[in-house]
């Protein structure tokens, strides 16, 4: 299993740093987000995989069996994700309002802010 | 775009979607649950509350400004961890009443963070999808 | 502990009346006051007592989230404090309505709070958590108001920050596989009883790659010059003096704290990097003419002397970084503002529109010299005691070839300073003076009152260098020696 997963990981982050190397900006934010899933996969899997209990203290009980699933990276990827997702959305945004304003979708075009004649 | 089964059902879901939400809220400390998913589900609600009539209706039915919410969330998460500092420990300690309530079981400072967090959900989610919903109303004029 | 919820609290009643310009001035001003007081407190506190902690939510050390406050973080919580004052008290006069409106205050007080966070937090992921925040609220102050310039320079400070992310997780992620936990100080012991068979220094480059990244090292600084020039100077000033300082504090915290198994691969790499960011940053302010930009090309390579300190990895090295780095953020901030004052009283931003400022505006001439001459070293200045520090040191481990690149960037950071100097100040007035409107007098009072206050800082520094750079040493040695900070986060004994 760990051996699938880190295929997995590695695949998603070439496939990001690829996408990232295009020209496109869309391009550029799926490979963004591509790159974060492959980290929050990774940190998933340092963690140790184990077909486990949950962490969760049942009812009456002073404590958990062993064996069980470490809860912390789960944690961690939890608030990962949702900070994420609060980047990606902001992101998708910015990329509309620069397309509009760029009227392009290519990498190349965005050079207003090297250029003082388009600084008003 | 207003189809009139999905009216009919909102009128019958929107109530027990926001008694579920706060069904999870309050249960969430020693199972499945919490302010998140609650926040989620009461979103949800307005969101399909959205669909079936208009982003407007939505807003009106909600009250208060989405970032109100967001901000009066935060205020009753910042709240709950005065307590602790005023008791001379850190910040957020937890503390609980020693009268078991039914239903709700024993209040807490933890109760009202989780409620902070179900605001703070539900403003940013409403925020996000009113204002992609009202582009698209736009674009369809 | 204060530090962080003063503005959190001001940002959150900021939210709350959404829209209401003159309310959010006002809890921004008290804000900023209130982090000032509470700073100052902290710094005296952590002077006297030694480093402080507090563990959030009662959670016991390792496995909760724990605050720590020793010197370095307190001297930065405080210049965070005078500088978020200064422009927040020059933004009251210089923002438009529009941005007013749509929360330029509670954004700028989520940064600072992400910037305390940052210093203070114990932990290596809530490091990252407050790294997020910082971002979101920059991003949205940068993309604010959104002029095309504006957009595409946000867009590329998004990307690579996006990027940075996404290296420190996966950072986070081996380390935590390696050793079970993020807690700064149980990592620091772990790592150092850590065999060679671990992958540490494979882990250290992840988080040099993104801290570099932050704080504008040498092959990845590109962003830099491509945004910081194109929001208002309210917003350009707080990135430039503490953005990138913040990614340098973290280089410095996890550096000496956490990776220093192998100091002459990881510190040798920062060396080399700081040598050439050194010197690419202050060639490439060499070739623009927008006053803006020349600064933000200084940034970069003034960066360089704060990692050379880290990279050289002495006491006395690392009190010259932390001491540069409070001389650097005073300057630089003051230099922003005044860049705004000269697009003010001369109608422009670029070089070759401006001219014979001197004779109309004598005291803004004066703003601009004093700062100006001390980034680039001038002897009684403040600049010129961080700079020797740093020089004394490398010449005493023998690295002729980088000491003479710091001091030759040394003279061309005052050769680009006296060319804004001549072209801006000396001559007749520029083509752009004609466009020139009046200031009101309150309008006055706030942009130059902010500009003198952080002017009259750095002269302080200048005349009290001796007694500042003491409090430098002793939180440097705070630095280099972790038993202390990992006795003051997980008790005696551990």
């Amino acid at each position: 299993m760990e051996v699938a997963l880190a295929i997995v990981i590695g695949a998603l982050y070439a496939a990001g740093l690829y996408m990232m190397l295009r020209r496109s900006m869309v391009k550029l934010i799926a490979g963004l987000v591509l790159l974060g899933y492959a980290s929050n996969l990774l940190i998933f899997v340092v963690s140790r995989l184990t077909r486990a209990r949950p962490p969760l203290v049942p009812e009456g009980a002073q404590g958990i069996a062993e064996p069980f699933a470490d809860p912390v990276p789960q944690a961690l990827i939890l608030t990962a994700i949702v900070i994420g997702f609060g980047l990606q959305a902001f992101a998708l945004v910015l990329v509309r309002r620069a397309y509009q304003a760029v009227n392009n979708d290519d990498l190349d075009q965005v050079t207003a802010s090297d250029r003082p004649d388009l600084q008003q | 775009m207003t189809s009139i089964i999905l009216v009919v059902a909102t009128r019958l879901i929107f109530p027990l979607m926001l008694m579920f939400s706060l069904f999870l809220l309050l249960r969430g400390h020693d199972a499945p649950g919490g302010g998140f998913v609650g926040g989620l589900m009461a979103a949800s609600a307005f969101a399909l509350f959205a669909l079936a009539t208009s982003v407007t209706r939505a807003r009106d039915a909600l009250r208060r400004s989405t970032f109100r919410l967001i901000g009066i969330g935060l205020l009753f998460a910042f709240v709950s961890g005065l307590p602790g500092l005023f008791a001379g420990s850190p910040f957020l300690r937890a503390l609980w009443t020693s009268t078991e309530l039914p239903v709700i079981g024993k209040l807490s400072s933890v109760l009202l963070f989780d409620t902070g967090v179900l605001l703070v959900v539900v403003g940013v989610t409403l925020t996000i999808v009113f204002a992609m919903a009202e582009a698209d109303e736009e674009e369809e004029e | 502990m204060l530090p962080i919820l003063i503005p959190f609290l001001m940002a959150i009643l900021s939210i709350i009346n959404w829209g209401n310009r003159v309310l959010h001035r006002f809890l921004a001003l008290a804000g900023s006051v209130g982090l000032l007081f509470a700073a100052l407190a902290l710094l005296t506190t952590v002077n006297e007592q030694g480093i402080l902690s507090s563990n959030i939510g009662d959670w016991p050390a390792p496995f909760g989230i724990v605050l720590v406050a020793d010197l370095p973080a307190a001297i930065m919580i405080l210049m965070a404090a005078i500088v978020g004052l200064a422009v927040l008290v020059y933004a009251t006069a210089s923002m438009d309505k529009g941005r007013e409106r749509f929360g330029y205050y509670p954004l700028i007080l989520l940064l600072l709070m992400g910037m305390c966070g940052a210093f203070l937090t114990g932990d290596l992921f809530n490091l990252y958590v407050w790294f997020e925040i910082m971002l979101i609220a920059s991003f949205a102050l940068l993309a604010l108001g959104g002029s095309r310039a504006q957009l595409e320079g946000s867009v590329k400070y998004f990307a690579l920050n996006l990027l940075v992310s996404a290296f420190m997780l996966t950072g986070i992620g081996l380390l935590y596989g390696m050793t079970g936990s993020l807690n700064l100080a149980a990592l620091a012991q772990t790592l150092r009883a850590a065999g060679p068979e671990q992958p540490v220094t494979t882990v250290a480059i992840f988080f040099m790659i993104a801290f570099g990244i932050k704080a504008a090292m040498f092959p990845l600084y590109f962003w830099l010059p491509a945004s910081y020039h194109t929001p208002p100077v309210a917003v350009s000033a707080i990135f430039a003096g503490l953005l990138t300082k913040v990614g340098v504090f973290a280089l410095i915290r996890v550096f000496t704290l956490l990776f220093v198994q192998d100091t002459a691969w990881t510190h040798g790499l920062l060396l080399a990097g700081a040598a050439l960011t050194m010197l690419s940053g202050v060639l490439g302010a060499m070739a623009f003419d927008d006053i803006r930009r020349i600064f933000a090309f200084h940034i970069i390579s003034q960066i360089a002397y704060m990692v050379l300190g880290l990279a050289l990895f002495v006491p006395m090295a690392l009190a010259g970084t932390i001491f540069y780095m409070v001389h650097h953020i005073l300057v630089i901030v003051s230099l922003f503002l005044v860049s705004g004052l000269i697009a003010r009283a001369g109608g422009s931003y670029f070089k070759a529109q401006l001219g014979g400022l001197y004779g109309t505006r004598p005291l803004l001439a004066l703003l601009f010299l004093v700062p100006a001459l001390s980034l680039s070293g001038v002897p009684p200045l403040s600049g010129f005691w961080a700079k020797l520090t740093l020089l004394r040191v490398t010449l005493a481990q023998e690295l002729w070839l980088v000491a003479a690149i710091a001091l030759l960037v040394g003279l061309l950071t005052l050769f680009s300073m006296v060319r804004i100097w001549l072209s801006a100040f000396w001559g007749p007035p520029g083509p752009a003076a004609a466009s020139v409107t009046p200031m009101r007098a309150g309008e006055r009072r706030a942009l130059y009152g902010s500009t003198l206050a952080l002017v009259t800082l750095t002269l302080a520094l200048s005349l009290f260098a001796g007694p500042a750079f003491e409090l430098a040493e002793r939180a440097s040695e705070q630095l280099l020696d972790p038993a202390g900070y990992i006795a003051a986060v997980l008790g005696e004994g551990s």
